[in-house]
């Protein structure tokens, strides 16, 4: 029963990732991309991990993907430019890919990774809080990479605002408010001078 | 608790201060980058002063559960990191000061990049590892991309931005690697459990490459140099200051903490790829920065050929020779703080051109500071009685002590022909006469920190055996 749901569940997500990157819509492949999110939701239920799962479905799928999707529908892509050179790197690229795949097959089967090396988690009992454990290792053993991580999200804010906001300081704009309470004295400046005479004129 | 939160006080104090002088810059407006400037100052001082008095008395101890080691190594690297960043944004600020592109993200983020350093220098956990390298890369990218007036400059940022992030995914696949063999991210139990029959099987030596890959994406070694060209040409001066200097000594550290300590028992294995990488950088670095007439470009190809030779010490796997490797580390960021704070001086408040012509006449225009441009670039030429003939030495010593005789030879003969072309600067500065020179108008304090970054090469130079006792203590040896 529960490898049934497994294989069902790692199925559902090997498909939608393969579609997220071949289909030809930006859109879909976003939509394809909260199946696979949906997928894994369920993986990770099935390791008794229902805070991870519950906030991959509310975090991603909820805010992060709809985000995306409004980017993708706002944003005009064409599509055209971003083939263009395909078939140039396709060869380059698929030899990466072929080799690539070749050391990872060689090297990740069940010698070093196999089910031997990597026996099933025990199993909780039902007053178990997923949610706490993972607070109370949250707050101990990772507490300082927890906090750089929020430092690096803090950077990623400050870079996104230091370089969106940049263009905008130099743009002059007009103060309606400053402009109707202009006196002559802002503007006008009367300087008196002594009258003067073009040099070389008296001459003639 | 309180020697818990000491052991982290310089970044604490770090990060505080980024924060405070993103609030002030932010709430004063245009005035605020002077206070911000001071505020920043302020902070990294506090923070080296950590450093000097608080660290030492929790060195040799874990922290955080393992995920911050304070030894010897953290603090000297640290103290260096806190100087070169003090001293980056005293030149920074004489350049971007004329040109109004002073701003609080230039402060916030300069602060960032160096709290990732301190984070990456003692980090006792793969997963700090990792952090700490994100934390600065991050800022990085984002400064280079700040100033973006030019083209250049965009492709300066996307360039290094994508190779980054190509970079922290293979690191990132082979610490995967090395946590699904093992089950363990700390480095000590990695270095505790880890025997060399164990690295030699096939899944060691890829989760290995992968590793020395981000390694030396971030060193800017051979093949994955190509982002430093453009990113040291098209940054705004400040930033390549900065590229070249702090990351560097955090680089060093990043490679010591893998390689010399977490993954000791693998040296068989990592030893003959950085020697292939080592070489590789010499001799590309070496000979294309002959071709080049840009200042910046050619420094970025010395850069290169500089990683490579401190890579060689690293592979030596001797505590000598990581000891000529971190005296390499430290003399190398002194050296390119200074020769960019050169090109800083030149560009002055006008265009900056950037061409090597611009050194035309140095001599005769300015004799104080072209005696110290000579220091420099004969630093970085690598001769006596320099410091940078020293680091040079150290290494080459304990590359024949450990049999590694044609690598040695190698490195001594691309340091030959990598003399030409600093040579051709001093030439350019001394013999050769310019048509229509401009004068050269010098801040007080861009010109007396110039003054002291020429003056420290030539006393390390002078004295080399009280940096390299001190870089041996902090290996300990």
């Amino acid at each position: 029963m529960e490898l049934g749901i497994f294989y069902t569940l790692a199925a559902v997500v090997l498909f939608a990732a393969v579609m997220v990157i071949t289909v030809r819509n930006p859109v879909h492949a976003v939509l394809f991309l909260v199946l696979a999110f949906l997928g894994s939701a369920g993986l990770w239920l099935l390791l008794e991990a229902e805070f991870l799962a519950i906030a991959l479905v509310l975090v991603y799928v909820g805010a992060v993907m709809v985000l995306f999707l409004f980017v993708v529908m706002m944003l005009d892509i064409n599509l055209v430019p971003l083939r263009e050179g395909f078939a140039r790197y396709l060869p380059a690229g698929a030899a990466v890919a072929l080799a690539l795949a070749s050391v990872m097959g060689f090297l990740l089967g069940p010698r070093y990774f196999g089910l031997a090396q990597f026996p099933a988690p025990r199993r909780m009992p039902a007053d178990y809080s997923n949610t706490t454990a993972l607070g109370r290792l949250l707050y101990t053993y990772y507490l300082y990479p927890f906090e750089v991580a929020a430092v690096i999200l803090l950077v990623a804010i400050i870079a996104a605002i230091a370089l969106t906001q940049r263009a905008r300081r130099r743009i002059k704009t007009e103060r309606p408010e400053r402009q109707i309470h202009v006196r002559r004295q802002d503007r006008v400046r009367l300087v008196s001078m002594p009258a003067e005479k073009p040099a070389g004129e008296g001459g003639a | 608790m309180f020697y818990m939160l000491s052991a982290a006080s310089p970044e604490i104090v770090v990060l505080v201060t980024a924060c405070l002088v993103l609030l002030v810059d932010s709430s004063l407006r245009d005035r605020g980058h002077a206070a911000a400037y001071w505020l920043a100052q302020a902070g990294l001082l506090l923070a080296l002063i950590g450093c000097a008095l608080l660290l030492p008395r929790v060195a040799g101890l874990r922290w955080f559960f393992g995920m911050v080691v304070i030894d010897p190594l953290a603090v000297v690297l640290k103290s260096f990191v806190l100087v070169l960043v003090i001293v980056a944004l005293i030149y920074g600020r004489e350049y971007l000061r004329p040109r109004r592109w002073l701003s609080g993200e230039y402060f916030a983020l300069t602060l960032m990049v160096a709290l990732g350093a301190l984070v990456l220098i003692s980090a006792g956990s793969l997963l700090m590892v990792y952090l700490g390298l994100e934390l600065m890369s991050l800022s990085l990218y984002a400064l280079v991309a700040l100033h973006r007036d030019a083209p250049a400059t965009s492709e300066a940022a996307m360039k290094y931005f994508v190779l980054g992030a190509l970079a922290s995914g293979m690191l990132l696949y082979g610490m995967s690697l090395v946590y699904g063999v093992t089950g363990t991210l700390d480095l000590q139990t990695l270095a505790r459990t880890l025997t060399a029959a164990q690295t030699g099987q096939p899944v060691w030596v890829l989760a290995l490459v992968l590793i020395i890959a981000g390694v030396a994406f971030k060193l800017g070694t051979v093949p994955f140099h190509m982002w430093v060209p453009d990113v040291y040409q098209g940054a705004a001066t400040p930033v390549t200051l900065l590229v070249s200097t702090a990351p560097k000594i955090a680089a060093y550290a990043m490679a010591m903490r893998l390689l010399a300590m977490g993954l000791s028992a693998g040296a068989a294995q990592w030893s003959p790829i950085l020697i292939v990488l080592a070489v590789a950088s010499m001799a590309l670095g070496n000979l294309v920065a002959i071709a080049q007439s840009d200042i910046k470009r050619m420094l970025a190809y010395s850069t290169i050929a500089h990683m490579g030779f401190l890579l060689l010490g690293v592979l030596a796997a001797s505590p000598a020779g990581y000891a000529g490797a971190m005296f390499y580390s430290i003399v190398y960021a002194l050296m390119s703080l200074g020769a960019f704070g050169v090109v800083i001086l030149l560009a002055g408040a006008g265009p900056e051109t950037d061409r090597l012509d611009e050194f035309t006449g140095l001599g005769r225009r300015s004799p104080w500071f072209a005696l110290v441009a000579l220091i420099l670039f004969f630093s970085l030429a690598g001769v006596p009685p320099f410091a940078g003939f020293w680091a040079k030495w150290f290494v080459i010593k304990e590359l024949i002590h450990s049999g590694h005789v044609v690598v040695a030879a190698l490195a001594v003969f691309f340091s030959v022909i990598g003399a030409y072309y600093y040579l051709r600067i001093i030439r350019l500065m001394y013999f050769d006469v310019g048509e229509a020179a401009r004068p050269l108008a010098a801040d007080g304090d861009l010109s007396l920190a110039l003054s002291v970054n020429g003056l420290a090469i030539l006393a390390i130079g002078v004295m080399p055996g009280v940096l390299m006792s001190t870089c041996l203590r902090a290996i300990g040896h």
